[in-house]
C-alpha cells in the first residue's frame, strides 16, 4: 500500500465502507447481489438518507402509483423530518401526503402537478413554503441548473435484475416508458430502484441502468394496472368530444402543415383521442403519413404505428397499456428521456422537432394564456405537464377546450394562473367557434378559406359570459401556496391562499 | 320559391338541460325540441317552462326550431302550444296524426293563439304520422293546410300498430315510407324520415340515410349529435353533381340577363324544376362545405 501512495491520492485509498473493498468481506456471489435491500427501510438507511434532504419519484403509474405513499410512511415511521418531495408529478393518489406534511416529515414540493384533496389542502394554507409547480421540461432544467438535487430517488419499476437494470414495459404493473425516471437515476445522488420482480441478469434492453443504481428492494406491487391508464382508451360517445375533436382535426388538415413527414403530439382524454383517429381518417384517404408521434403515447398512435401511418413514436410517458407494452414490442416505438422530450436547455430536445401539438385547457384568456392547473374555484386542480415545452417549440399549438362546462366559462378576460403563455398558443378551437392567435395572419387566413368558423377571442370570451355570466371573483389571501416555473426557470405566476 | 334545407332534425328531450342548453352547437338543420313521450308526466311542466326559455335564448335565434308538443286531448297539450307559440318556435310537430281533423283542430289553437298575442309569423305545422291509419289519410293530411311544411314518419308506433317489429332491412315501413313521400310531394311539402334508434351503428345508420335519400327524403329525424355529420355526409352532392348544377344556375342566370324566357343548356330546354333542383344542390354542397359561400 504504501508504495502505491507515492502516486495516488492516499485518502483514495483509505479502507472504508466503500464497496470495492467489500470482497475482502464477502464472497464473490454475495457481491453479485450486494444492491439488494431486504426491505425499504434498509435501502433508505444504506442511502445515508438525512432530515432535510430532497427525495424524488417518478409518476408513470399516475393514477395506480402505490409506491410513493408506501415509502413516505416507512420514511415518516423512521422519523425523518423536513423533506423536500421532488415527484415528477402527483396524482389523486397522493393525498395520504396530507397527513405527512402536517407532521413536517415534508415541507417542500416540486412536482408538475397537484390534485384532489392535496391539492386543495395546500391551496388552503397547508404549507408553509410555496409549492413549486414546473413543467415536464422545466423539471430537468432545474435539475440540471442545481437548484432541485435529488439527494435519494425512489423508483419504482416492474422489473428489474439484481444489479439495476430496468424497464416499464414487462412484468406485471406495466408502466411503459420510464422517461421521467431516467432523469432521477441520472441526477440523484443516491438512486433505489423498487421493483414488482426479479429477472436474471443482464434484464436489457433497459430504461435505468446498472451503472446509475445503488439499491434494489423487491417489493408486492409498485402499482394498480388496472389504474395506471390515464383516462379513458376506447374512442368516445361523448358528442361535444367528437365535435371538438372533429373541429381539431379540420385545422390541423388545413393548417399548412399536414403534408407528407409531419410530426404531432396529443395528450389523453376523449377529444385528443378522437382528434387522432379523425386524422387517421384523412392522413389514409390522402396518402399522407407521420414521420414521428411525441410525447405522452396512446394506444391509438400505436394503432397508428401499427398501420403505417406514423413511423416512429418517441414516448417519454405511455398513457396507457397498450403503449405501456408497445414500447417492448415495436422497434419503431422508441422510449425517450424527458431531457431528450423537452428540456429547454437540453441539447437536444425532441420538441424542437415538433409540427403540431393538441393541447387541452382549463381556462384560455383573451390574450390566449393557459391555465391548466387551477380549477374555477382557485383549487390547484391541474398539471404543468408538456404544455408550455411543447407550446412554445412547435410550430402549430392548438388548445382545445369547451367553450363552457356546465356554467363556467373556459374562456375569460384574464386566466386565473398562467402556465402557458399566450405568445406561445397559436389557435384555440372550442364548440362555438375557432380563435386564431393575430399574429397568426397567414394560418387565420388559411382556416376561414377552407371554411372553418373563425372568430375573434373576444367575440367568443362575450359568448361565453352572455352563457353564463360574469363569474364572481375568486377570494385570495396575500399567502403564496404555490409558484408557476416557466421551463426556463423562470417564475410566471404564483398561486395565492385562498381566503 | 326556394326550399330551405331540412337533412337533420335533432329530437332534443326538453327535459334533459344539458342537451337543450347544447343541441345548437352540433347545427342540425332543425333543433326539434320534445314536450311528448321523452319527457316523464312529472316533468312535463318543467320541460315545458326550459323549453320556453331556450326558445327566447339568444343560441336559439339563427336556427330553425321545432316543438313537439303534447296531443291536444291530454292535460298538457294546449299548454305547451301557448308556452312555445309565444315564444316564437318555428314548427309545431304534431304527434301522432291520423285524420286531417288533427290537423284542422291543431290549426284552429295556433290561429287563435297567435292572433291573441299578436304573432305576424306564421307557425308552421309538422305533422307526424305513426299509425295505419294515419298513412291512409297521408295525402289529406299533408293537403289540409297551409301551414303544413312537411309530414314525417314517426317508425316506432306506426310498427307497434301494423303488429311488427323494425329490422334493420326495413320492409315493413316501405309501404308508409313511400305513401309519406308521394302524399308529401303531391301537396309540394317536406317528407322526413323515421330515427334510427341504435345510435352506435354508424354502418347501419349511413345504410338506411342512404336509402331513404335515395327514396326521396329531405332528411331525417335524429336522437344523437352524432348522427348529424353522418347524415350530412350521406346528403353531401357529389362532384360531378355540383358541376352539373352549376352548370343549370348559370345557364340560368345568362338566360334571365338575356330576358330570355325559355333556359337552355347544351342545345336542350331547362325546366324550371331542374333549375330548383340545381339551387338545392348548391344549398346541399355550400352547407356540406365543399363549395365556397361565393359560388
Amino acid at each position: 500500500m504504501k508504495d502505491i501512495e507515492k502516486y495516488v491520492n492516499p485518502k483514495a485509498l483509505t479502507p472504508s465502507n466503500a464497496s470495492f473493498f467489500r470482497y475482502e468481506e464477502k464472497s464473490k456471489g454475495e457481491e453479485r447481489r450486494a444492491k439488494l435491500c431486504l426491505s425499504i427501510e434498509e435501502a433508505i438507511y444504506r442511502s445515508g438518507l438525512k432530515d432535510g434532504m430532497t427525495i424524488s419519484f417518478h409518476h408513470a403509474f399516475r393514477g395506480g402509483d402505490l409506491l410513493l405513499n408506501n415509502v413516505m410512511n416507512v420514511i415518516a415511521k423512521m422519523g425523518f423530518k423536513d423533506l423536500t418531495l421532488a415527484s415528477s408529478s402527483l396524482a389523486s393518489v397522493h393525498d395520504p401526503l396530507i397527513e405527512h406534511i402536517q407532521n413536517g416529515v415534508v415541507t417542500q414540493i416540486y412536482t408538475s402537478g397537484l390534485r384532489s384533496k392535496l391539492g386543495e389542502a395546500i391551496s388552503k394554507g397547508l404549507m408553509q413554503k410555496p409549492v413549486q409547480i414546473h413543467s415536464h421540461g422545466g423539471r430537468v432544467h432545474l435539475l440540471q441548473s442545481g437548484e432541485l438535487h435529488i439527494d435519494v430517488a425512489f423508483l419504482g419499476v416492474p422489473v428489474s435484475d439484481e444489479f439495476g437494470n430496468a424497464n416499464g414495459y414487462s412484468g406485471r404493473s406495466k408502466c411503459g416508458s420510464l422517461g421521467y425516471a431516467m432523469m432521477d437515476a441520472h441526477y440523484a445522488d443516491y438512486v433505489v430502484v423498487l421493483s414488482e420482480s426479479l429477472e436474471a441478469y443482464p434484464n436489457v434492453p433497459a430504461s435505468l441502468h446498472q451503472d446509475q443504481v445503488d439499491a434494489i428492494v423487491v417489493v408486492d406491487e409498485v402499482g394498480d394496472p388496472s389504474k395506471i391508464g390515464a383516462g379513458e382508451t376506447r374512442m368516445t360517445t361523448n358528442p361535444k368530444e367528437l365535435l371538438l375533436a372533429s373541429h381539431t382535426a379540420k385545422v390541423i388538415e388545413h393548417s399548412g402543415l399536414f403534408k407528407e413527414g409531419f410530426s404531432i403530439q396529443t395528450g389523453t382524454g376523449g377529444a385528443s383521442l378522437a382528434t387522432t383517429v379523425f386524422l387517421s381518417e384523412r392522413m389514409e384517404e390522402k396518402g399522407i403519413h407521420a414521420s414521428f408521434g411525441l410525447g405522452g403515447i396512446t394506444g391509438t398512435m400505436v394503432y397508428m404505428l401499427k398501420r403505417g401511418l406514423i413511423k416512429t413514436l418517441l414516448d417519454v410517458q405511455s398513457f396507457d397499456e397498450f403503449a405501456a407494452k408497445s414500447i417492448g414490442e415495436n422497434k419503431n416505438h422508441i422510449e425517450i428521456s424527458a431531457n431528450e422530450y423537452a428540456n429547454p436547455s437540453s441539447k437536444g430536445a425532441s420538441i424542437k422537432q415538433l409540427d403540431i401539438v393538441v393541447l387541452s385547457a382549463l381556462e384560455v384568456d383573451v390574450a390566449f394564456n393557459v391555465n391548466v392547473i387551477t380549477g374555477s374555484k382557485g383549487l390547484l386542480r391541474g398539471a404543468s405537464g408538456g404544455h408550455s415545452d411543447t407550446a412554445a417549440e412547435a410550430k402549430l399549438s392548438i388548445i382545445v377546450a369547451p367553450l363552457t362546462r356546465g356554467r363556467i366559462p373556459t374562456v375569460t378576460q384574464r386566466v386565473n394562473t398562467v402556465v402557458t403563455p399566450g405568445a406561445t398558443v397559436d389557435v384555440l378551437v372550442t364548440d362555438q367557434g375557432i380563435a386564431v392567435n393575430p399574429k397568426n395572419v397567414e394560418l387565420k387566413e388559411r382556416l376561414k378559406k377552407a371554411g372553418l368558423h373563425v372568430v375573434d377571442i373576444h367575440t367568443l370570451y362575450e359568448r361565453a359570459i352572455a352563457l353564463c355570466g360574469e363569474p364572481a371573483q375568486i377570494a385570495y389571501t396575500d399567502k403564496i401556496v404555490a409558484v408557476i416555473r416557466y421551463r426556463d426557470g423562470s417564475i410566471i405566476d404564483v398561486v395565492r391562499q385562498l381566503a | 320559391m326556394k326550399q330551405k334545407l331540412r337533412r337533420s332534425m335533432l329530437f332534443v328531450p326538453g327535459s334533459n338541460t344539458g342537451m337543450v342548453c347544447n343541441a345548437f352547437i352540433y347545427q342540425p338543420d332543425t333543433v326539434m325540441f320534445d314536450l311528448e313521450d321523452s319527457v316523464a308526466l312529472s316533468e312535463k311542466d318543467s320541460a315545458r317552462m326550459m323549453v320556453f326559455h331556450a326558445l327566447h335564448h339568444f343560441t336559439y335565434q339563427n336556427i330553425e326550431t321545432a316543438v313537439r308538443v303534447n296531443p291536444l286531448n291530454s292535460p298538457f297539450g294546449l299548454q305547451d302550444l301557448e308556452a312555445v307559440i309565444c315564444a316564437g318556435a318555428d314548427i309545431i310537430r304534431l304527434p301522432k296524426t291520423d285524420t286531417m281533423d288533427d290537423v284542422l283542430e291543431m290549426e284552429q289553437e295556433i290561429a287563435h293563439i297567435e292572433n291573441r298575442i299578436g304573432r305576424e309569423k306564421k307557425t308552421l305545422l309538422l305533422a307526424a304520422i305513426e299509425s295505419a291509419l294515419g298513412v291512409v289519410n297521408a295525402v289529406d293530411i299533408a293537403r289540409c293546410s297551409k301551414r303544413m311544411m312537411g309530414i314525417a314518419l314517426g317508425a316506432e308506433d306506426f310498427v307497434r300498430d301494423l303488429r311488427t317489429q323494425r329490422t334493420k332491412e326495413g320492409t315493413e315501413l316501405s309501404a308508409a315510407r313511400n305513401q309519406i313521400l308521394l302524399a308529401a310531394r303531391a301537396a309540394k311539402i317536406g317528407a322526413f324520415d323515421s330515427v334510427f334508434s341504435d345510435v352506435k351503428d354508424k354502418e347501419g345508420f349511413v345504410h338506411e340515410a342512404q336509402y331513404i335519400k335515395g327514396l326521396g327524403f329531405d332528411g331525417k329525424s335524429l336522437i344523437n349529435p352524432n348522427q348529424i355529420p353522418w347524415l350530412h355526409k350521406v346528403f353531401e352532392p357529389s362532384q360531378k353533381e355540383i358541376d352539373w348544377a352549376i352548370e343549370v344556375c348559370e345557364a340560368a342566370k345568362d338566360a334571365k340577363e338575356k330576358g330570355l324566357g325559355v333556359i337552355s343548356l347544351d342545345g336542350k330546354m331547362v325546366d324550371a324544376p331542374v333549375v330548383l333542383r340545381a339551387e338545392w344542390i348548391l344549398d346541399l354542397a355550400r352547407a356540406s362545405g365543399v363549395l365556397g359561400e361565393e359560388q
